[in-house]
């Protein structure tokens, strides 16, 4: 055998993945103890002034992102890389192997074997054998060995290939969030309602990002349950290119909009003290919309009536009821309660208008743009598969060799498993009682 | 008869059975054992129906979800797959015995969460952020993943006490431990449990991360609870490896297993109760 270079064993070692996997699991509760992404003060006030700079010469306040808590990823990444190279030529040797070459004597000397004489000739005895495989799903192939001829089937053989997926599935996830890391940004916006923006703003830096796009918030909507607790969060949103609507989208929490690799998610909103009145002439059809302060009518210029809210009831930051002022100098002015988010019918001398109205609000996007979700997601997959081919998958493998004595043949069987042996033992048992016959 | 009750009901017939079960282990009582079964498959049934049911009563109030989404309803279905999966246990490895170590966990996760007063057991409807099938996903597979390693630390400290009166000497084959499995046996059964709790804790983390994703648009955002998770699942990993690889087996496999339990319990309580995150709804 050729001697390896230290180096690379060091690295293609198991007990080195012993090793960073304990590490890896020891200093990750750090950062789970001490909370994470503070400032400077808030360490010194919560711990002291010295403990807070051993913090920072330790990235403690970020340690997921430190240079020593990736150097640890980076050693595990290396670590499997060169395991792979070091393992993976002798498995797939194994793979391709050409079992019908194998030495007869190893043959003999499996530890699963079983013997018996059949008064066929060999070869009718061969097509035999190998079409009650072929019932059973193992492929036969066969060959003359000297003066015997030797049968091969086999089950599984890429089951071999399980752990190395799984082993490569990590270093995906890893190449996936990297690609995130470096092509991507995470960022945030508060929108209010009827307003339209191309920017939104980086975490932790608040640099703002252009989009490319515009996206507007046509309307923010909360559901409640009627015990009071939030149901659902929806925002309407349109993107728009050049002034040209694309797209349009109602969001809720668990279910955000894409466009062009960006995705906007619902994350919070922020209700304000004013209010969002619409108005339609039912004979016309005609409708303006306004926004108003509490108690400050404004005029619809277009519809020739003002409106205004005289009082509002509150849940906690939520308007549930408003009081309406409205009027259309066709003799004195209708006040009335309307429901946040409902519309009524108002009749006017001569006249029906529906009136909607609700509380004003901003929604809270969360922005992101990771192209590397793909990519981990291929990893997840390629892992939950790995799994399963290399904890419930084995590689199967059955010779026959028949040979002549006198008229009759006699037929040597003989197999292997790699794993699972025990269920092995069963399937070659069963197996060769009905070869047997 | 509520959902309520028929769980109430599955606390006390899981004591009864790992009373059962400890009887034929201590007492050596084997005659017991098809009545232990019989009782603890009943017992089953009637907690199953009360799960079922409490999916109903929260279609009937209008909430609409799956009984998986509060400390009290997982702890509910922890328990369920516990003694799912020892009964599969039994019937596959044709033992009674490892009964007295597999339904003390069901019966103490039952009785957590009927009796503790931190735990509200109504049922609730959901805040906007739970409201996703991956959710549902995320705590099935979790539980099933927990479950088993609860099994195998049963199976581990089973494998120890055999161990520590093997190497005193004082077993045969008329006592009360030599009624145990096999230590090889035993072994055997601690590890496959285990590689069966390790997929899927897999699947468990990758739905959660899923789920992470679909809400804020982070699928890892190394939260307590998520790293905690990773922790349990590196400890599991070193476990397979040091013995496939490097032919770890008996003793430290029985201690790695207890171990890595003592990261899960750590993972599902101790992160909700000692450190905070985005898993809190589960204090509640
Ligand atoms: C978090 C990281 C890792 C995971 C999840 C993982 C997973 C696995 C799994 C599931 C197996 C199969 C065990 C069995 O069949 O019972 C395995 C085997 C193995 N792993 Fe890993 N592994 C990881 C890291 C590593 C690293 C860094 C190395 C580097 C040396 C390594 C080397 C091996 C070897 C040599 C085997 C045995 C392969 C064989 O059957 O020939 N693993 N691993």
């Amino acid at each position: 055998m050729k001697k390896k270079n230290p180096v690379f064993s060091f690295f293609s070692s198991v007990k080195l993945a012993l090793f960073t996997l304990s590490l890896l699991a020891v200093t990750s509760i750090i950062g789970t103890v001490i909370p994470q992404k503070e400032t400077f003060s808030w360490y010194a006030e919560r711990y002291s002034e010295a403990t807070a700079k051993i913090f920072q010469v330790l990235s403690i306040p970020d340690m997921y992102n430190s240079w020593w808590f990736l150097s640890l990823l980076t050693l595990l990444a290396i670590n499997l890389i060169v395991c792979s190279i070091d393992r993976f030529p002798g498995v797939w040797k194994q793979i391709k192997a050409d079992n019908l070459a194998t030495d007869l004597k190893r043959i003999s000397k499996m530890r699963l074997s079983n013997n018996w004489v059949s008064d066929k000739a060999a070869d009718k005895l061969a097509t035999e054998l190998t079409s009650t495989l072929a019932n059973k799903g193992w492929k036969t192939e066969k060959r003359k060995r000297d003066d015997a001829l030797l049968l091969f089937a086999q089950k599984g053989a890429m089951s071999r290939t399980g752990v190395y997926i799984v082993h490569a599935s990590i270093l995906v996830i890893f190449v996936g969030a990297l690609i995130g890391e470096l092509y991507g940004f995470k960022g945030s916006i508060m929108l209010p309602e009827s307003q339209t923006t191309n920017k939104i703003f980086e975490f932790g830096t608040g640099n703002s990002i252009d989009l490319g796009f515009d996206v507007r918030c046509d309307r923010f909507d909360i559901e409640l349950y009627d015990s009071g607790m939030p149901k659902a969060y929806r925002s309407h949103l349109t993107v728009l290119e050049e002034g040209k609507i694309v797209l349009e989208k109602k969001i809720v929490v668990n279910g955000p909009l894409t466009y062009k690799g960006i995705t906007f998610y619902q994350s919070s909103y922020q209700g304000y003290e004013d209010f969002i009145l619409s108005v339609t002439d039912q004979q016309s059809g005609k409708n303006q919309s306004v926004v108003l302060p509490f108690q400050k009518p404004k005029a619809l210029a277009s519809l020739k009536t003002s409106i205004g809210i005289v009082n509002a009831q509150m849940q906690g930051q939520s308007i549930t009821r408003m009081k309406v002022w409205f009027d259309d100098d066709q003799g004195p002015a209708s006040t009335f309660w309307l429901n946040a988010g409902d519309q009524v019918t108002v009749e006017r001398p001569g006249k029906k208008y529906t009136i909607a109205g609700k509380q004003m609000y901003a929604t809270g996007l969360q922005v992101a743009k990771d192209p590397g979700v793909l990519v981990v997601y291929i990893g997840c997959g390629m892992m939950i598969l790995g799994l399963i081919v290399a904890f419930f998958m084995s590689h199967k493998r059955i010779w026959l060799l028949l040979s002549k004595e006198n008229d009759k043949t006699s037929v040597l069987m003989s197999g292997s498993a790699n794993k699972n042996k025990v269920g092995f033992e069963k399937i070659f048992s069963s197996l060769s009682a009905e070869l047997k016959n | 008869m509520d959902s309520s009750q028929l769980l109430g009901i599955t606390t006390f017939t899981y004591m009864f059975s790992t009373i059962l079960y400890a009887t034929i282990f201590i007492f050596k009582a084997k005659k017991l054992g098809p009545v232990a079964t019989v009782f603890t498959i009943v017992a089953f049934l009637i907690q199953t129906a009360g799960i079922i049911l409490r999916w109903q009563e929260s279609y009937a109030l209008g909430y609409d979800h799956a009984p998986l989404t509060n400390m009290y309803e997982s702890v509910v279905f922890f328990a369920w797959t516990i003694i799912c999966l020892y009964l599969v246990i039994e019937w596959k490895f044709k033992t009674r015995i490892i009964g007295a170590f597999a339904v003390p966990f069901a019966f103490l996760a039952m009785a957590y969460g009927s009796f503790s007063t931190g735990i509200n057991k109504e049922i609730s409807p959901l805040i906007p952020a739970l409201q996703s099938n991956w959710l549902i996903a995320h705590v099935v597979t979790c539980f099933i993943g927990y479950a088993a390693f609860a099994v195998a630390a049963g199976l581990g400290v089973m494998y120890l006490i055999k161990n520590m009166s093997e190497s005193r000497q004082t077993t045969n084959d008329d006592s009360r431990l030599g009624s145990l499995p096999p230590l090889k046996v035993l072994d055997d059964i601690t590890h496959k449990t285990m590689v069966f709790g390790f997929l899927w804790l897999s699947v468990g983390i990758i739905t959660g991360a899923i789920w992470a994703n679909s809400a804020w648009g982070t699928y890892w955002s190394w939260d307590p609870k998520e790293t905690w998770s990773l922790i349990t699942w590196f400890i599991y990993a070193i476990t397979l490896h040091a013995r496939y690889t490097r032919g770890w087996g008996g003793t430290r496999i029985a201690w790695l297993a207890i171990f890595g339990f003592v990261s899960v319990i750590f993972t599902y309580y101790g992160v909700n109760f000692l450190l905070s995150g985005l898993h809190s709804y589960g204090s509640s």
